[in-house]
């Protein structure tokens, strides 16, 4: 295939896993963009997930990824474009209605419920699945005790994805940083979701950490059955696991396609190296 | 032209809020704290200006500088030791100390000068002008007021502007960190700035009393709250905010004590603050600060 | 964490019902100044008033500077309810716990209609319009004149009580400014001792409960609760109306213990004298709540003996807690002291499970 054609915005179809091969995308952006008073952040970003594929978005500082994040998340609206989930329009929902529908996410920036224990953090996590008001709670009536057992029994096998059951009465905000970070994915996970969004799940994480990051991702994909996208700057992760990559900069998609097609886009090795002579020079992983 | 003399009154009354409301912008800009005793700093500098004028028969001029710089002084003590210390803490830790402080002055107060009101004697004269023969009738005191606080809204915005001292209070406010490694004395700079606000609580003080002349230990607390109503309704820690604001609060409170009911107009002065609020929810010249997700 | 969260409560509890014993037992013995004697039910409210308030500012996280207002909603409702139903509930406790429900749904209600506007807005501007609110809320209880004859309740704004039009044996309950006077003593010590026992329940259930566990999580980290499916406002307006209704009760209590009551009696000072004990008392830390409004209701009146000083030492003591507790020598003492009692608690803990 030749490179130049991708420099033109990419039609909808992604690379798809042999698995989800007849099934419909997940997860479609259509066409989105939103500016930021006059400045255009996310422009014609056209992308589809398929139900169980691991999905990489990738590109320089200020690409526009997380901004994606927020756009997929719905916690900016859009100001171009469509966001099917399911097939199904997305424009209205708040934030708080699409992690109901289905997409839950972690935070560049680690935002977990500092003050409170590793448990309380998980069953805020599944609090759309405990299924008691507020008087059963105050009174304390019988479905306040099953209901909290249940929440209380499923917090361990959540846990256990990462080692993590020791942790359950630690503060959140105490944690090390690497178990913050997992603890995050574990209480977006909680909740149920059909796609998860992970912002640069491996930062600030040592390479025998991300490895193992990089196993329970797989893990956590394969286990629940959902599809997973992430941001990150570390190339080996995003190789190593994505079946599906998607190149931004300035906003705009500059290539999409598996991972060895990526390394091999001269327009990917531009936009993180810079203009270069016509030398032969070897995709660069990081 | 019964509206415009409740107009001109409204415009006074509110160079006076705007004045103290300066204050707790400029606090609130610079240590993001609620400076609950600012109203007391009132207080405190009308009796200044009270003992020194009418007890030991000083020009009206040299009572208020002495009143600003007791003021003054006073600002930069409470700053030093009560929220100095708390730098660091929780910022409901440093209204309660600034709650206490507010307490500890109207207390002092009361044991120093009693709870029984005194008549301030107004340092600008009680005459009053007379305009379209007799039927507009605008005191000195309120003239006075509204030139005072336009010179030092002017003298202010060229400081905060066009100055070191000024530039410094601006990094400080934006980002005390950056501007200690900038080589900007931030303690210093804070202290400046408490300086400044209690000079022109001392100001506002002799002001409020000269319009309005009974002085009591509680005379600074309620102008006070408005006051601080006002710095939000403009948009805290802005310093056009603080004169707008303060404006519009003393114009509405006139005219609803004037058109509705006097009994009420501090409910409508309320009422406008949180209709702006729910409208503006940082205050008409407040920026809105979004969050990054 | 789940042991020390039941070891608070049950704590909690233990420590009102022995203080409630004890005092009870003072009381019986005559062991007891009649200014303390007095100080009891005004007690037992500002307890109501500290914990109801430190499910919006502890719990909650948002700073409110109007507690006051619904103390006041739920004092004069909670009144005219009582006195317009003197005749129909003859027997005093019932008709003082019909009047504590309807001064807490009033104030309640207050909540809601603040609470909706209010809660949108974020930080120092939320805590100015609940400032705002509370003297508003003072203002027009001000302007406000309530009369009941045989054709039931009367009302009317900004005009004197002659307006009322009041019928043969009408009385006039709330007279505009003046407030209402006249009113029966029906609070009791007892009667607040288990208004703070019900508040208690509700506080510390609601904060143990998927409930509370969002409210805590608006106030960690609003974004990430929203990203995992938390409706802010709901739980927002769950915690700011139950604490406005729970204060609305020790309002009602407050009232009926006094013969006359003024709406400025709820003004912002009020707000703040609550809102200290809560942070004195340790934010959201229910206990806490409850020692410093005891203690702080009873210094002032063991500091009588300095007689004019004593709101001076009462301010003195106020910043000096302030400067002690936020210390950060003090502090690092404390909480290693605090680490070594832990570890000693914690081998014995080990074995229980």
């Amino acid at each position: 295939m030749s490179s130049n054609t991708r420099l033109v915005p990419v039609p909808a179809t992604n690379f798809i896993p042999e698995r989800d091969i007849d099934k419909q995308p997940i997860l479609e952006a259509r066409n989105l963009g939103i500016d930021f008073g006059g400045l255009t952040a996310v422009d014609a970003f056209n992308f589809a997930v398929s139900p169980t594929e691991i999905a990489g978005l990738i590109g320089p500082n200020g690409a526009g990824k997380t901004t994606i994040f927020n756009l997929l998340s719905k916690v900016y609206r859009p100001t171009r474009g469509t966001i099917l989930l399911e097939g199904r329009d997305t424009l209205d929902m708040t934030t708080v209605q699409a992690n109901r529908a289905g997409i839950a996410r972690t935070f560049q920036n680690i935002r977990l419920f500092n003050n409170l224990t590793v448990e309380d953090n998980i069953k805020l996590g599944l609090h759309n699945h405990i299924k008691y008001g507020m008087i059963s709670g105050i009174l304390r009536l019988p479905n306040y005790w099953t209901e909290e057992k249940a929440a209380r029994e499923r917090v361990p096998e959540l846990l256990n994805i990462f080692n993590m059951e020791f942790m359950s009465q630690y503060r959140a905000g105490a944690l090390p940083y690497g178990a913050q970070r997992r603890l995050e994915i574990v209480r977006a996970l909680a909740t149920g979701p059909k796609v998860l969004l992970l912002d640069e799940p491996a930062a600030g994480m040592n390479p025998s950490e991300t490895a193992e990051l990089m196993e329970n991702i797989v893990k956590v994909r394969d286990t629940f059955q959902i599809a997973i996208i992430l941001i990150e700057h570390d190339m080996n992760l995003v190789m190593g696991i994505c079946e599906g990559i998607c190149v931004l900069n300035f906003g705009k998609v500059i290539a999409k396609g598996t991972p060895e097609e990526i390394q091999n886009n001269p327009a990917v090795i531009e936009a993180y190296l810079g203009k270069q002579k016509e030398v032969g020079s070897n995709a660069e992983s990081n | 032209m019964s509206f415009l003399s409740h107009l001109i009154s409204g415009v006074s009354l509110g160079s006076i809020y705007a004045i103290i409301a300066l204050g707790y912008t400029m606090v609130y800009g610079i240590a993001k704290m609620l400076n609950f005793a600012h109203g007391d700093v009132i207080m405190v500098g009308a009796y200044a200006c009270f003992f020194i004028v009418s007890r030991y028969g000083m020009s009206p001029l040299l009572g208020v500088l002495l009143s600003v710089a007791v003021c003054t002084l006073l600002g930069i003590l409470i700053e030093r030791l009560a929220y100095k210390p708390l730098r660091a803490a929780p910022s409901l830790a440093v209204l309660i100390t600034a709650i206490g402080i507010s307490y500890l002055l109207q207390n002092s107060a009361q044991l120093l000068w009693t709870s029984n009101p005194k008549v301030f004697t107004s340092v600008v004269g009680a005459g009053s002008l007379k305009f379209a023969g007799g039927r507009l009738s605008i005191s000195v005191t309120a003239i006075v007021t509204i030139v005072i606080c336009a010179v030092i809204m002017l003298a202010l915005t060229w400081f905060t502007g066009k100055t070191k001292m000024g530039k410094a209070m601006r990094a400080c406010s934006e980002d005390k960190g950056a501007a200690q490694l900038m080589g900007i004395n931030v303690n210093f700079t804070i202290s400046m700035t408490f300086a400044i606000g209690s000079a022109l609580a001392a100001i506002a003080g002799v002001l409020l009393c000269s319009a309005y002349p009974t002085l009591m230990p509680t005379t600074g607390s309620m102008p006070g709250i408005k006051a601080f109503t006002a710095a939000v309704f403009g948009g805290i820690g802005s310093i056009p905010g603080a004169l707008l604001g303060g404006t519009l609060l003393g114009i509405i409170e006139i005219f609803g004590k004037a058109y509705i009911s006097t009994q009420l107009s501090d409910a409508i002065v309320f009422a406008v603050l949180i209709i702006v609020l729910l409208v503006k929810p940082t205050g008409l010249l407040g920026t809105r600060i979004q969050e990054k997700v | 964490m789940r042991t020390t969260q039941k070891r608070n409560t049950w704590f909690t509890y233990a420590l009102v019902i022995a203080a409630f014993a004890i005092t009870q037992g003072f009381v019986q013995s005559g062991n007891i100044t009649s200014t303390l004697k007095g100080q009891l039910v005004p007690i037992c409210a500002y307890v109501v008033m500290a914990v109801s308030l430190n499910l919006t500012v502890g719990v909650l996280g948002e700073l409110s500077l109007g507690h006051a207002g619904f103390m006041s909603v739920g004092a004069f409702s909670g009144v005219v309810a009582c006195m317009s139903l003197a005749d129909a509930i003859p027997s005093e406790p019932i008709r003082l716990v019909v009047g504590i429900v309807i001064g807490a749904v009033c104030a309640g209600l207050a909540g809601v209609l603040v609470g909706i506007p209010v809660l949108r807005l974020n930080g120092d501007y939320l805590a100015i319009v609940t400032l705002a609110f509370g003297e508003i809320i003072k203002n027009l209880i001000n302007c406000l004149s309530v009369g009941v004859d045989a054709r039931g309740l009367h009302f009317s704004f900004l005009s004197n009580a002659s307006a009322l039009n009041l019928g043969e044996g009408g009385k006039i309950i709330i007279n505009g400014p003046m407030g209402i006077s006249g009113i029966p003593k029906l609070s009791t010590f007892t009667a607040g001792f288990i208004l703070i026992l019900v508040t208690l329940f509700i506080v510390m259930n609601l904060v143990n409960s998927r409930a509370g566990r969002a409210i805590m999580a608006l106030r960690d980290n609003r974004i990430a609760a929203e990203s995992v499916g938390i409706p802010i406002t709901k739980y927002k307006l769950m915690a700011f109306v139950t604490s406005a209704a729970l204060a609305g009760a020790a309002g009602t209590l407050y009232a009926l213990n006094f013969s006359t009551i003024v709406a400025s009696k709820f003004n912002f000072n009020t707000s703040i004298l609550i809102l200290v004990y809560v942070v004195l008392g340790g934010l959201g830390n229910i206990w806490g709540s409850v020692v410093a409004a005891t203690v702080l209701t009873i210094l002032p009146e063991m500091l009588r003996g300095f007689n004019d000083y004593r709101m001076l030492l009462y301010a003195i003591v106020l910043i000096l807690v302030m400067l002690a507790t936020n210390n950060v020598r003090i502090r690092n003492t404390f909480h290693t002291l605090r680490g070594r009692f832990k570890k000693t608690s914690k081998e014995g803990a080990s074995d229980e499970q």
